[in-house]
């Protein structure tokens, strides 16, 4: 008989069951991911540190997606891990846009599409994807990625959130949460977290939604699901930074899942203005948990972590209700 | 400058110097659970039939498959050289 580790009881199935069956008992978790594709469209030999979650976000949208693809990124670890010259690692078509126009790289693309099926110079139609970090998302690239989404252009945009500026050696972003330690917030960030897919939701396109490389089936769905759409959408990744978080590199995908289950990131999607919570955590843990397992947030006090665990308590009642 | 028109090129780039320990994977325990294989950031870890395999070309030793092994099947050794 095989014995299971505490861990095996996160390993959950969220398309049919939904009960909390771990990996060897769950036929559809196994039989699910079975179903995702084999293919790796994005090689080995890219220089991203051990353990990166961004690599493992750009591997499973290219999973999710398939072959039929343009894809977008601004300057972001993205970029400077899989494109050392005169090296790729990617299988797809790619193009490197300036930090900031992201959005407006993409939305340009993706007209160039519309015209070029109409002059029948191309058979099927590519998706634009725009992968960009939360630099080039939520600071840098705000104000293109804003007009691409409010002109309504047919790109998915998602947002690779490591939660500062890992690229350039940690510094802080509007993504960075209350609390966390960066080269430039040395005392702990004193700002909350900017809420970025709620802000994108404010655009009243047809889909937004979060999710965390943690659940690699919940964010295949919804990038397939965002993909199969036609119209502007966009999707909020947490993708946990072994380098600028300080944890080693193994713990990266139990880092994630403890953000979901602590109440730090909550994932949903709004489609056409429909809210719906997709993954409801089984057991809530105490987010000193997600907190001390990190080196940013080492130097936190009790008082502070208490304020930290009333506001997830405050975003939990009103999430889950 | 020129451009780069082949795609995959950086596979040249063997990160398997990168490692300090290795996977070894038990296949006795292994369940066929593919939790190795979706989580490998190096994409590294191939699936052969209802084995997987790791390159250790590329592996640069993070122990992301060890940990989210539901049975312990992998374990990480030091890399003696």
């Amino acid at each position: 008989m095989i014995v299971l580790g505490e861990k095996a009881s996160y390993v959950k199935c969220r398309w049919k069951c939904e009960a909390g069956l771990s990996a060897n008992r769950c036929w559809y978790y196994r039989q699910h991911l079975k179903e995702v594709s084999e293919e790796e469209l994005f090689t080995s030999g890219h220089r991203g540190c051990a353990g990166c979650g961004n690599v493992i976000t750009v591997r499973l949208v290219l999973k999710a997606s398939g072959k039929n693809v343009v894809v977008v990124s601004p300057t972001g670890c993205t970029e400077v891990i899989s494109t050392p010259y005169p090296e790729t690692s990617w299988e797809v078509p790619w193009i490197h846009a300036n930090f900031e126009n992201a959005g407006a790289v993409a939305s340009g693309i993706s007209d160039a599409v519309k015209v070029l099926l109409r002059k029948g110079k191309i058979k099927s139609k590519p998706k634009v994807i725009a992968i960009a970090g939360d630099g080039g998302t939520v600071d840098i690239g705000f104000q293109s990625l804003s007009g691409a989404m409010e002109r309504g252009h047919d790109m998915l945009y998602i947002c690779v959130d490591n939660e500062a500026y890992m690229n350039t050696g940690v510094q802080r972003s509007g993504a960075t949460p209350y609390g966390a330690y960066t080269t430039t917030s040395p005392l702990g960030q004193d700002t909350p977290k900017k809420d970025m897919p709620a802000i994108m939701a404010a655009h009243r396109i047809p889909y937004v939604a979060t999710a965390t490389i943690s659940l690699p089936l919940d964010f295949i769905e919804k990038v397939k699901k965002a993909i199969s759409i036609e119209g502007a959408s966009y999707i909020h990744v947490l993708a946990p930074c072994p380098t600028g978080w300080g944890f080693p590199g193994e713990k990266t995908i139990e880092l994630g899942r403890l953000a979901v289950d602590a109440g730090m990131w909550t994932l949903y999607e709004i489609l056409n203005g429909e809210f719906r919570v997709t993954y409801k955590p089984t057991a809530k843990v105490p987010v000193k948990e997600y907190l001390k397992a990190q080196k940013r947030f080492a130097h936190l006090s009790e008082e502070t972590i208490k304020k930290i665990q009333e506001d997830i308590d405050k975003r939990w009642a009103e999430a889950f209700r | 400058m020129k451009i780069v028109l082949e795609p995959g090129t950086s596979l040249k780039n063997k990160t398997g110097g990168w490692r300090n320990f290795k996977p070894v994977i038990e296949m006795k325990k292994c369940i066929d659970c593919g939790n190795c294989w979706i989580f490998c950031p190096e994409s590294c870890i191939r699936k052969i039939g209802n084995k997987y395999e790791i390159d250790l070309d590329y592996c640069k030793g993070c122990g992301i498959c060890a940990n989210e092994c539901p049975t312990k099947a992998i374990e990480t050794v030091l890399e003696e050289k």
